[in-house]
C-alpha cells in the first residue's frame, strides 16, 4: 500500500471510540407501529404532502413532493394509513412539519427486481436518482441529482467517494463498505456514467483496514475499460471526511472559499449515498431506510441498525433494551458535529448516521470560561480561520462583524472547540454568528 | 496550569540552595497574596471565583521570581495587588489583561521601591548552607548583578568579580550568580521550558526568537567593537531565559498567530538589548516584554493565519 494521504493544515485526533460497534453486522430493526416523516429532510425547499389524512399508502409511494425550488420527493417507507399531517420534534428547529403513518404490519413487503442499468442514458439515470428521493446521506442532505448536474463551465474529471468516516463512534459507513462493497462500487459506476467520466477514487481512513481491503477488491472487480476505480488509504485525522479536506488529501486541489467541489473538477459523494444510488437505479427502490450507528455507554445494547426513515428514537431505545442509568446526553450524529437532543420522540431522517447515548464520562460538562487567547484553535482549524475571534465577537454582541475572521468559510467541524482549554462552545458561537450576520 | 507550576518548582528549590531560605518566604508571601487578591477582586467585581485554576499561583511564583532575594517580604504583597487587581481584574479578568500581570507587578515595585529593587541582591552561597542567612538577618547588601557590574563598572570589573571562560558559563548556567530569585538557573528554566514544549503547552516560536535575537544583537553590539560581544553571556546573565520561556509566552498577553509570535519575540529581543546597552537600566527584558505585550493585538491584526483557499477572484 502506498503512503497515507491527508490534508496538511490543522485537524485534531479525538479518541476514535469505534470499537463498540465496528464489529457488529448491520441488523434490520423491525418496523415500529408508527413512523413520522419530516417534510424537510434535505437542504432546500421542504416537501408538501401529496396524501390526505386517513389515506392509504403503499410501500414506496410518494407522499411528499417539492413543486418549486431545490428538493426531492419523499416516499412512504411502509404500507399503512396516513394518521396525521402534523409536526414532529426536531433537534434544531424544535418542531417541524411531518407526516405520521400508522404501519400496516399485515402488508406484504414490496419486492424489487434487479435490472441492468447499462443501457440507460445518463439523463434517465439522473431522473431515477431524483425520483428515488436521494440526498447526500453522509450528513449534509444536499439533493444528489443537483450535485450530479455540475455547471457546464466546470468540467469534472474525478469522482471521490467519501468513506473516511472520521467522526468518532460512527461505524455505519464502515459496516456498509464491508457488507455492501460491490453495491457501493456499482453505485459509483452509475455516478461515473451520469457524469460522463472515468476516474473514481474511494477515500477510507486507515483505521478501517478491513473496509480498505473489501473496497479495494470490489473496486478491482468493478473496474472496466470505461470505469477506473481505486481505493486511497487516508491518515486517521479529524476532519478527514470533510469535503474540501478530502479533495485536498486525494487530489491535491484546493476548493476556493465559497465555491463547490465542481470548481476544481471534482464531485464528492458519501459511500452510503453511492449505495442508495445503486439501489435506486438497479432495484428501483426509493431511499427510505438508513443504517444508523447506535452507540455510547448509555444504551443497553449498541448496534448498527437498518431502520426505516421516520423511526423515532424511543422505538430504537425500546428495541435495544432501554437506557442505562448513567446516560448523560443524547446526540444525533457524531460527537464532533452532531446535535444534542432533549426529546426521545425525534424521528430518524435520511441524514441521520448515528444516535449516541453518552454517559457522563464520555462527555465534558465543565462550564466554559473566558478566552485566554492561547491560539490552539488557530492551529486546529483546518480552514485557517480565527475561531477565538469569532467567539469573542459573538460574546460581545457583535456577530455582524465576524465575516472578517472567516465565519462563512467555517463548516463547523468542531476541532476548535475540541482543543479549547477554556471549554468554550465555539461552534455554537459560530452558528449564532451565521444566523445573525449577513453575508 | 498546574504543569507550569510544577515546572517552576525546580528553579525555586535551586534558588533556596543558592540564596537561602529567605526566597521561600518571599515566594510563599507572593503566591498567597496573589491568590488572596484574585479571590477578593473576583468577589468584589461579582465574578466567579476561579483561584483553583492555578492562574494566580503562577502569577505569584513569577512575581517572586523577578524580584531580588534580599527584599522585604512586604514588597510582593504590594506587587500582588498591582499585578492581580489592577493588571488583571480591572481590565476584565483572565483573557482580557493586556500586560503580563507578574511583570506589571515588578515594574510597579521597581518604580516605587527603586533602591530595594536594584540593590537587595544576595551573593550565592559558597557551599550548601541553606540556613546561614537566618541568623544574620537579611540586610547585607553585598553584591550586584552581573549586568549591573558590566553596565556600571565595565567588563574588566566583571571578569575580576565573576571570572571568565568555561567556569563562568557553567556557574551562570547552573544558577550560582546574584540575580532575581527565579532567573538565575538557566539550566532548570530551559529544562522546564523544554518539558512544556514536549507537552505541547508552548511552542518554540517565542523562546527561540527572543533568545536568538538577544544573542545575535549582543554579539553584534555588546562588544567594544562590532561583532565582538559575548552572546552566551548576554543570554545567561540576566532574565532572558526566564522571560523567554515563562513571561513572553503567557497565552493571554502574547500574540496567537505563529508569524506574529516570531515578530513579537524578535521585538522583545531587540528592545531588551537596546535597553541594556543604551537605556538607564542594566536589564531590559521586563520592559521589553511589557512593551511588546501592548503590540500583541496589533501584530495579530497584521499577520492573519493563512486561509485554506481564497474565494474565487480574490476578495469577498
Amino acid at each position: 500500500m502506498t503512503s497515507l494521504l491527508t490534508f496538511p493544515k490543522g485537524g485534531v485526533h479525538p479518541p476514535e471510540s469505534k470499537a463498540q460497534t465496528s464489529q457488529l453486522s448491520i441488523e434490520s430493526m423491525p418496523v415500529p407501529d408508527e413512523l413520522e416523516l419530516i417534510l424537510g429532510q434535505h437542504i432546500g425547499a421542504p416537501c408538501t404532502p401529496t396524501v390526505a389524512k386517513r389515506g392509504e399508502v403503499n410501500e414506496g409511494d410518494i407522499i411528499g413532493e417539492v413543486s418549486k425550488g431545490l428538493g426531492v420527493p419523499l416516499h412512504s417507507p411502509v404500507a399503512g394509513k396516513v394518521k396525521d399531517l402534523g409536526s414532529s420534534a426536531h433537534p434544531m428547529r424544535v418542531s417541524s412539519p411531518s407526516i405520521t403513518i400508522a404501519v400496516n404490519h399485515e402488508a406484504e413487503p414490496r419486492r424489487y427486481q434487479e435490472r441492468d442499468w447499462h443501457s440507460y442514458e445518463p439523463k434517465e439515470l439522473l431522473g431515477m436518482v431524483k425520483d428515488a428521493g436521494i440526498i447526500g446521506i453522509g450528513g449534509a442532505g444536499f439533493p444528489t441529482h443537483v450535485k450530479l448536474s455540475p455547471p457546464p463551465d466546470n468540467p469534472i474529471d474525478t469522482l471521490l467517494l467519501n468513506g473516511a468516516e472520521c467522526e468518532p463512534y460512527i461505524t455505519s459507513d464502515h459496516r456498509q463498505m464491508l457488507e455492501y462493497a460491490a453495491d457501493i462500487v456499482e453505485g459509483a459506476k452509475i455516478i461515473l456514467k451520469i457524469l460522463g467520466i472515468k476516474q473514481c477514487a474511494i477515500g477510507i481512513e486507515s483505521n478501517k483496514p478491513d473496509a480498505i481491503l473489501a473496497m479495494t477488491e470490489a473496486a478491482r472487480a468493478g473496474s472496466t475499460a470505461d470505469f477506473s476505480l481505486s481505493v486511497k488509504a487516508l491518515t486517521v485525522k479529524y476532519p478527514q471526511g470533510s469535503e474540501k479536506q478530502l479533495i485536498q488529501a486525494i487530489t491535491g486541489r484546493k476548493v476556493p472559499a465559497m465555491a463547490l467541489p465542481s470548481a476544481v473538477g471534482v464531485v464528492v459523494h458519501n459511500v452510503s449515498t453511492a449505495r442508495a444510488i445503486r439501489d435506486a437505479v438497479v432495484l428501483g427502490k426509493p431511499l427510505c431506510d438508513k443504517v444508523v450507528t447506535i452507540a455510547g455507554k448509555g444504551i443497553a445494547r449498541p448496534a448498527n441498525l437498518l431502520v426505516k426513515v421516520g423511526t423515532k428514537i424511543s422505538d430504537i431505545v425500546n428495541y435495544l433494551g432501554g437506557l442505562k442509568p448513567d446516560l448523560a446526553k443524547i446526540v444525533m450524529g457524531g460527537p464532533m458535529m452532531g446535535f444534542a437532543v432533549s426529546n426521545l420522540e425525534i424521528p430518524v431522517t435520511k441524514t441521520t448516521s448515528a444516535i449516541l447515548f453518552l454517559a457522563a464520562d464520555e462527555i465534558d460538562t465543565a462550564p466554559h470560561s473566558q478566552c485566554i487567547r492561547c491560539g490552539w484553535c488557530l492551529d486546529a482549524c483546518p480552514m485557517g480561520l480565527e475561531p477565538k475571534e469569532i467567539a469573542i465577537y459573538v460574546e460581545a454582541g457583535r456577530p455582524q462583524d465576524t465575516a472578517q475572521f472567516g465565519v462563512f468559510e467555517c463548516f463547523e467541524c468542531g476541532s476548535c472547540a475540541y482543543v479549547c482549554p477554556a471549554k468554550r462552545p465555539i461552534v455554537q458561537f459560530v452558528r449564532l454568528a451565521k444566523m445573525k450576520a449577513k453575508r | 496550569m498546574w504543569t507550569v507550576v510544577a515546572c517552576l518548582i525546580p528553579p525555586l528549590l535551586l534558588s533556596v540552595f543558592v540564596f537561602g531560605i529567605q526566597v521561600l518566604l518571599i515566594t510563599a508571601v507572593s503566591v498567597a497574596s496573589c491568590v488572596a487578591v484574585e479571590a477578593a477582586s473576583q468577589k468584589m467585581l461579582g465574578r466567579r471565583v476561579t483561584v483553583r485554576d492555578g492562574s494566580a499561583v503562577i502569577t505569584g511564583m513569577l512575581l517572586a521570581f523577578v524580584i531580588p532575594p534580599g527584599v522585604s517580604p512586604l514588597l510582593p504583597v504590594l506587587g500582588a495587588v498591582m499585578a492581580i487587581y489592577i493588571g488583571k481584574h480591572v481590565l476584565g479578568g483572565i483573557g482580557y489583561n493586556i500586560f503580563n500581570p507578574a511583570l506589571l507587578g515588578r515594574a510597579f515595585l521597581l518604580a516605587t521601591f527603586p533602591v530595594a529593587m536594584t540593590s537587595a541582591w544576595l551573593p550565592p552561597l559558597k557551599d550548601i548552607a541553606v540556613f546561614s542567612y537566618l541568623g544574620e538577618g537579611i540586610n547585607a547588601v553585598s553584591t550586584a548583578t552581573p549586568l549591573a557590574v558590566i553596565k556600571e563598572q565595565g567588563m574588566a570589573a566583571f571578569t575580576e568579580m565573576f571570572g571568565s571562560g568555561a567556569s563562568l558559563y557553567s556557574s551562570f548556567f547552573l544558577g550560582w550568580r546574584p540575580g532575581c530569585i527565579g532567573e538565575t538557573s538557566g539550566f532548570l528554566i530551559v529544562l522546564g521550558g523544554l518539558y512544556l514544549m514536549y507537552r505541547k503547552y508552548i511552542t518554540w516560536h517565542i523562546p527561540v526568537s527572543v533568545i536568538g535575537t538577544v544573542a545575535l544583537l549582543s554579539w553584534i553590539f555588546a562588544g567594544d567593537t562590532y561583532f565582538t560581544g559575548d552572546p552566551l553571556l548576554a543570554v545567561l546573565s540576566g532574565g532572558v531565559l526566564l522571560g523567554a520561556f515563562y513571561m513572553a509566552n503567557d497565552y493571554v498577553t502574547c500574540p496567537s498567530n505563529k508569524i506574529s509570535q516570531l515578530v513579537y519575540g524578535v521585538g522583545i529581543g531587540a528592545l531588551t538589548v537596546m535597553i541594556r546597552l543604551k537605556g538607564g537600566y542594566p536589564e531590559g527584558i521586563c520592559y521589553a516584554i511589557l512593551l511588546m505585550n501592548a503590540m500583541s493585538p496589533v501584530l495579530d491584526g497584521w499577520f492573519k493565519p493563512r486561509r485554506f483557499a481564497p474565494p474565487v477572484g480574490g476578495g469577498r
